[in-house]
């Protein structure tokens, strides 16, 4: 038996056959025949091209020019005489695909970066970049695949673009030997309820060899090939927290009041199909955060229109009639899509991300917008814009959401006027809330981002454990002053970060003011308990 | 072997965009077609080589074709330079 701690971020005790995760990338240490791996690069290269010549389509019919002229450029570079005969040899040499395109595509950029002319300097930029899609499909194509059979997930560290590829149903626990509390590991195990550890001490290889791995993610601890007492100890304890929760199933399909009658919605925040099924089956009375992006990462390429509307009117049918807020596409910093190919920025959380990104790409936005506005007809939706800073921004996003409207009308497509709102991320929409509470039809403050950008801490960094400090005075300061501003402005506020699900917390988030709370369907029922037994002084 | 010979016109010089446009065309002869300018030789197929003549506005651009369809090669590279660059 083997034992060690890490940082418990979802409660609950876990135990199963380990399955280590692997970033793809590791698996050049299998290096096929230089043959194989000839194959391989072809096949990669022409995936790559493929691709690129759709976006370059898909870019002249929106922006046009300069973009697609740039992605066109890059098939080019892919087919580059130089580029092939440098990864030919390198493979004949011994090296992966992966590792002879990374190679020879860096090789070029330095030299095209070394000429004395602004503008082919810029070109050392597109030829990395399509190396580095020939690697990405290399490497992504998936040497890894899950087995049949649930496991316990081991991983150095989880990408939001490999947390969508998991078989979820499979997955009776997670261990990461990095990653913080608030790292996308722990927002995909709150989500999915599974018991997980961050910041485990184990080394991956013995979590390899072992048979059988269990964890207490109550007390943070580990275990591999525990012996029998432990075995033992462990299960009584699983089955005693499983009781626990069938107390909560009691709460179910009630209303969330307290013992005075106050009202408060609790809504689920969800990020796929599944999601939406978990929601329906807490009884939550609405989806407050719809994550739209995960449409669009773990994927190859752009969703068309018409995906994205099956996508929102299926979980606005689902929820019959209840609410469903569908964020609009929040990608950018931690959230990437390579085929995007968006250019790296040096401070991407201070970047062209959320609604910045979506207005200076139209492109992206406006079918979105639509596929929205054309499942409106089939339930009860609103759009919600993330990561806002000025109210022109708002006022802009707007226009677009009327401009769509009267296409659809031409179109003759029905569609109804829908409640926009926006999230409260940045301080700067905060410190105006009663402005934008002027022009928006509700806020959500969307708490992980606002504490990232008020406390000036990465939450990603999981050195910054020890400062970081969720409630915050400054936080609380301005969490009151919003619902204050919402209050005076007769629409509703509302709290959709991670800091919702924290029962602790309800009561004074509904003192503050705020009428709904959406969180990891996964913490409704306790948060329900905790509000509906509050004892109130009226 | 033929040669046309074209000082360059476009105040971009032979970027990203005339480059690709010039291998493409490149790529429908089977002739050899290298492109030669004061700074070096670049096959007119590769459009990393291309580029990187580095060729501004005014550079003299000497471009040789030579193989079984030259005439016509010449013939559509004189066309092409004329037309983009």
């Amino acid at each position: 038996m083997k034992h060690g701690i890490g940082l418990p971020v979802y409660p609950g005790v876990a135990m199963g056959k380990p399955l280590v995760y692997r970033k793809p990338e590791a698996a050049s240490s299998d290096v096929g025949t230089p043959e194989a791996e000839a194959l391989k690069f072809h096949r990669a290269c022409q995936e790559a091209k493929n691709q690129l010549s759709a976006l370059a389509k898909i870019a002249r019919e929106g922006l046009g020019g300069e973009q697609a002229e740039i992605l066109e450029v890059q098939v080019l570079m892919l087919e580059d005489g130089e580029l092939l005969e440098g990864v030919e040899a390198a493979i004949a040499s011994g090296a992966s695909a992966a590792e002879a395109v990374q190679q020879q595509g860096e090789a070029m950029a330095q030299d095209m970066a070394a000429l004395d002319d602004d503008y082919l300097r810029g070109r050392a930029a597109d030829i990395r970049d399509a190396a580095a899609r020939v690697t990405g499909i290399l490497r992504g194509s998936g040497t890894f695949s899950f087995p049949e059979g649930k496991f316990l997930l081991l991983a150095e560290d989880l990408a939001p673009s490999e947390t969508v590829r998991l078989p979820r149903d499979r997955v009776l626990g997670l261990v990461t030997r990095q990653g913080s509390a608030n790292s996308h590991t722990a927002i995909l195990a709150r989500t999915l309820n599974i018991p997980t550890l961050v910041q485990a001490d184990m080394d991956l290889k013995d979590g390899e060899n072992a048979k059988i791995l269990a964890i207490d993610a109550s007390c943070g601890e580990w275990f591999l090939d525990p012996d029998e007492e432990t075995l033992a100890r462990l299960k009584e304890k699983q089955s005693s927290l499983n009781h626990q929760q069938t107390g909560l199933d009691a709460y179910r399909d009630r209303e969330t009041v307290t013992a005075s009658g106050r009202k408060i919605q609790l809504f689920a925040n969800v990020g796929s199909a599944e999601d939406v099924a978990e929601a329906q089956a807490v009884g939550a009375e609405g989806i407050g955060l719809y994550r739209s992006e995960f449409l669009y990462l773990g994927r190859e390429k752009l969703p068309s229109e018409e995906e994205l509307f099956e996508a929102y009117r299926t979980a606005a049918e689902r929820m019959k009639g209840r609410s469903v807020i569908i964020r609009t596409l929040d990608i950018g910093a931690d959230k990437q899509a390579s085929y995007l190919n968006l250019p790296a920025e040096e401070n991407p959380a201070l970047g062209l991300r959320g609604l910045r990104l979506c207005l200076a790409h139209p492109e992206l936005f406006l079918p979105q917008l639509r596929a929205i506005y054309r499942a409106s007809a089939y339930g009860n939706l609103s759009l919600m814009f993330p990561m806002v800073t000025s109210l022109w921004e708002l006022q802009e996003a707007k226009r677009l959401c009327t401009q769509v409207c009267l296409e659809l009308e031409d179109d003759g497509v029905a569609y109804r006027e829908i409640p926009i709102g926006i999230m409260i991320e940045t301080p700067a929409a905060a410190l105006e809330a009663r402005e934008f509470a002027k022009e928006a039809d509700f806020l959500s403050v969307g708490t992980n981002d606002l504490t990232q950008y008020t406390l000036a801490q990465d939450r990603q960094n999981a050195a910054l454990e020890r400062f970081f400090d969720p409630c915050h005075p400054a936080l609380l300061k301005l969490l009151r002053s919003i619902a204050e501003a919402a209050g005076q402005a007769g629409i509703w506020a509302g709290i959709c970060g991670e800091l919702a699900g924290d029962a602790t917390l309800a009561g004074m988030f509904l003192d503050m003011g705020y009428r709904e709370l959406s969180m990891a369907p996964g913490r409704i029922l306790e948060v329900r308990k905790t509000i509906c037994e509050r004892e109130e002084t009226p | 072997m033929k040669t046309v010979t074209h000082v360059i016109a476009d105040p971009l010089g032979l970027h990203a965009r005339p480059a690709g446009l010039l291998v493409k065309l490149a790529a429908g002869f089977e002739s050899a077609i290298v492109v030669t300018t004061s700074t070096g030789t670049a096959d007119a197929k590769r459009i990393m080589a291309l580029m990187r003549l580095g060729a501004q506005k005014g550079t003299l651009l000497t471009v040789t074709c030579s193989g079984p369809d030259e005439d016509a090669a010449a013939e559509a590279v004189r066309r092409f330079l004329t037309d983009h660059l």
